[in-house]
């Protein structure tokens, strides 16, 4: 009598700087299914793991902007292509996580997809809509170009496992910045999965980092780090919102809180994290 | 010349060993037929005619020769995909199909470099890294498009046209069929594109690359003929709008013939880019940009730099440079890796440029022309300098599209924009020198649709491309390219 086939489980790591650790820490946390069974012992993200991430996210920064936004562009349309080729996996613990069915899991995941393809062609669109020349009165060259804030840390949205996970850090990736973000902290694994992606997507190491973790803790030490320029607080209640966007004031970061009224063609989360530039030259013989 | 002899004793007499790409990875048919309503079709009439390579005169394939009813075929196929299909499409669905577009490029990149090598007798070196990675660039930027449109400055949800009728010319074959299709489609047009008489293999091929990414069909219908496939297309009433690059004379005939109808229209025509170099310039990086300007694609390039105007004072020595460096041009077997400058397109292009160039002669300029060996067989044409060139001589007017450069003075900014502008075309410019500021000011006082500083031939599906005057009206390319097909 031939025994059932024990299956292999994962680990679910860190993605700090291309590699995937464990927490320095060492430490866990039980994550469960919707319906409450044990989904996964998932790595609990530490101070000092966010502090790494912030570190690999500035490294990461330049060269990742510097690269052309036609680059930035193939890169995310080839997270796109990897994560429909993996999409039954994203969508079983998108079903998990969510408590879902499989076809609204298949939806979300479809619409995940399609996000990134949004994405992936605006790298080298914002400049076109953002930017322009500005007419000067007087013999001078003046245009504007948009340029990113730097190091972004995201919290993500707590419920909406893969879909929000994927508007939070592309938005900022697209437009140069890098990003740490702190998953969803009870749902986590789709994220996870996705970062796991990234590394067969051409994505360099420490543009996008991930950190699963007590997002509490967590979020108010991205909102105080004072290499971040960043801050997206769309995974936290309005009221420790507030908190932690007066905590960002001190390295005067840009802040980015979701809107009610916000819809899916909205380039608001575009615009969140990118700076203008304005160029004078002169213009004489 | 005191530095030739250096050049011929020592660096001349080095040789390369041929490093020839193998024309077999082009995989061409023996014979193409139509490509209408996803489909391959012999043409109504049965009627064929050989697409031929310049580079040795010998037929490729067998290609179909359209006539008005199968271009009417076409319109209808592409008319019925509009109404059922495409214009029914979300913008997100027309951007993945693009997308996929894109990639099957990428994926089939070696295969088509060497179709349009073969079928145009441009260098390996170019089709394999300009034309066919900047085809890719271009339905991948335009993907990213079609998603957005209403980001793009011309109100929301701006509509398609219909049916875009589209004819491209030789020079650039699979790229122009990017820089026509891919905005089009992107915008929600169904379209009907005519390939150039000498060059249709790589829209063939090209269209094999739609049925891989499952194209709806009809969307897009190829047809290929001559001038009157073309004639039958811009007549077509179910047509709405016609795209056409190519000479200015045939685009002024096209403007009249539509002037009255409903259609739409876009003309990039001929150009006769000044190349203006100020006495401040680098002069290696400018010797270099001249010389990519004009032998660039066998000078077959629309916004070519074809008159250089050089500031007196350097006058002298940019001349001695550039007779020197056109010597070391590699002329030849266009799939040698090493080529420079391949084969003239056709032998109609090929008597053109010989009488402009006797022309040239008569009328008094200095002729200095590559001691080059031509091959035996095939279309050839040796890289060619005119120095003492006066603006009334017609190498300094008329488009050449050859691999022939008129060299041209002047003294101050004032006349060298008063000569740049001398022209009836207004397509490109170039403007070589340290002095930022200079440039601005040439560049805001010269009438031509785009100007290169301290570079020339540059393209990048972001950057709008086309022209002022008789270089025609409309642009290809950036956020602006898609007004072509918007109806707004």
């Amino acid at each position: 009598m031939s025994e059932a086939r024990l299956d292999v489980r994962k680990t679910y790591k860190l993605l700090i700087n291309g590699a995937f650790p464990r927490s320095e820490s060492g430490r866990s946390y039980e994550v469960t299914s919707a319906k409450g069974a044990f989904l996964a012992n998932v790595a609990q993200g530490s101070r000092k793991d966010l502090r790494d991430a912030v570190t690999a996210a500035r490294g990461a920064q330049v060269k990742w902007w510097n690269s052309t936004a036609y680059n930035r562009g193939q890169v995310i349309y080839r997270l796109a292509e990897m994560a429909e080729s993996r999409r039954d996996e994203l969508a079983e613990h998108v079903a998990l996580c969510e408590g879902v069915n499989a076809r609204t899991s298949q939806k979300t995941v479809s619409a995940s997809i399609d996000r990134m393809v949004w994405y992936a062609g605006w790298t080298d669109k914002i400049a076109q809509v953002l930017g322009g020349t500005n007419p000067v009165a007087g013999p001078f060259f003046n245009f504007s170009i948009p340029v990113p804030s730097g190091v972004v840390g995201v919290v993500c949205v707590q419920e909406s496992s893969l879909e929000g996970f994927v508007d939070a850090v592309l938005a900022p990736l697209c437009v140069g910045n890098t990003v740490v973000a702190l998953a969803s902290e009870r749902r986590p694994t789709p994220a996870v999965l996705l970062g796991e992606m990234t590394s067969s997507s051409d994505f360099p190491a420490g543009v996008l980092n991930i950190v699963t973790g007590p997002s509490d803790e967590l979020a108010s030490v991205l909102a105080s780090h004072e290499d971040v320029d960043g801050l997206d607080l769309s995974g936290v209640t309005s009221v420790d919102a507030d908190g932690l966007a007066a905590l960002g004031a001190s390295s005067i970061k840009r802040v980015y809180r979701p809107h009610e009224m916000e819809s899916d063609s909205s380039l608001r989360r575009l615009r969140a994290f990118v700076e203008t530039s304005t160029v004078w030259h002169t213009i004489g013989q | 010349m005191s530095d030739r002899p250096l050049a011929n004793s020592q660096l001349g007499s080095l040789e390369y060993d041929p490093a020839p790409e193998s024309a077999a990875i082009a995989k061409l048919k023996p014979s193409y037929g139509l490509f209408i309503d996803g489909q391959f079709s012999e043409a109504e009439s049965d009627a064929q005619f050989a697409t031929v390579n310049p580079a040795n005169e010998e037929a490729l394939s067998m290609v179909a020769q359209a006539s008005a009813l199968d271009v009417d075929r076409a319109v209808v196929s592409a008319r019925r995909a509009y109404d059922k299909v495409w214009s029914k499409t979300t913008g997100a669905q027309r951007s993945k199909y693009l997308f996929r577009i894109a990639r099957l490029i990428q994926e089939r990149s070696r295969e088509l470099a060497v179709v349009e090598t073969l079928d145009n007798g441009k260098p390996i070196r170019e089709s394999r890294d300009v034309d066919i990675p900047l085809a890719a660039a271009h339905f991948f930027y335009y993907a990213g498009w079609a998603d957005k449109l209403d980001h793009a400055g011309f109100g929301v949800n701006p509509k398609p046209l219909g049916v875009a009728g589209q004819i491209i010319p030789w020079n650039f074959p699979l790229l122009m069929a990017a820089w026509k299709l891919a905005p089009a489609l992107a915008a929600g047009n169904t379209c009907v594109l005519k390939p150039a008489e000498t060059t249709p293999l790589s829209a063939l091929v090209l269209a094999e690359i739609l049925e891989q990414a499952e194209l709806p069909p009809g969307v897009v219908n190829i047809v290929t003929g001559d001038g009157s496939t073309g004639a039958a297309l811009v007549e077509h009433p179910d047509v709405d709008k016609i795209a056409f690059t190519g000479s200015t004379e045939v685009g002024r005939m096209i403007q009249q013939r539509t002037a009255a109808s409903h259609k739409h229209l876009t003309l990039e025509l001929g150009g006769k880019g000044a190349n203006i170099v100020f006495d401040d310039a680098p002069i290696d990086e400018m010797i270099e940009g001249i010389i990519d300007g004009i032998f660039f694609n066998q000078g077959h390039v629309c916004c070519a730099g074809s008159r250089l105007l050089v500031q007196e004072s350097v006058a002298d020595e940019v001349l001695r440079r550039l007779v020197r460096r056109v010597e070391q041009l590699r002329v030849g077997d266009p799939l040698d890796k090493n080529t420079d400058v391949g084969a003239i397109n056709s032998a109609a292009q090929l008597l053109r440029i010989r009488e402009l160039t006797d022309f040239g002669e008569s009328e008094g300029a200095t002729r200095y022309t590559s001691s080059c060996e031509l091959p035996q067989k095939g279309y050839w044409f040796a890289p060619t300098v005119f120095a003492d060139v006066s603006q009334s001589h017609r190498i300094a007017r008329e488009e050449i599209f050859g691999p022939v450069l008129s060299v041209l003075t002047f003294r101050t900014p004032e006349e060298a924009v008063a000569k740049a502008n001398n022209t009836n075309y207004g397509l490109a410019c170039g403007v070589w020198s340290e002095k930022g500021s200079r440039t601005l000011w040439v560049a805001e006082r010269l009438r031509a649709g785009v100007i290169w500083a301290n570079t020339y031939n540059r393209f990048d599906p972001t950057s709008p491309f086309g022209g002022m005057r008789e270089s025609g009206f409309g642009r290809e390319g950036g956020r602006h390219g898609l007004e072509a097909y918007l109806n707004v």
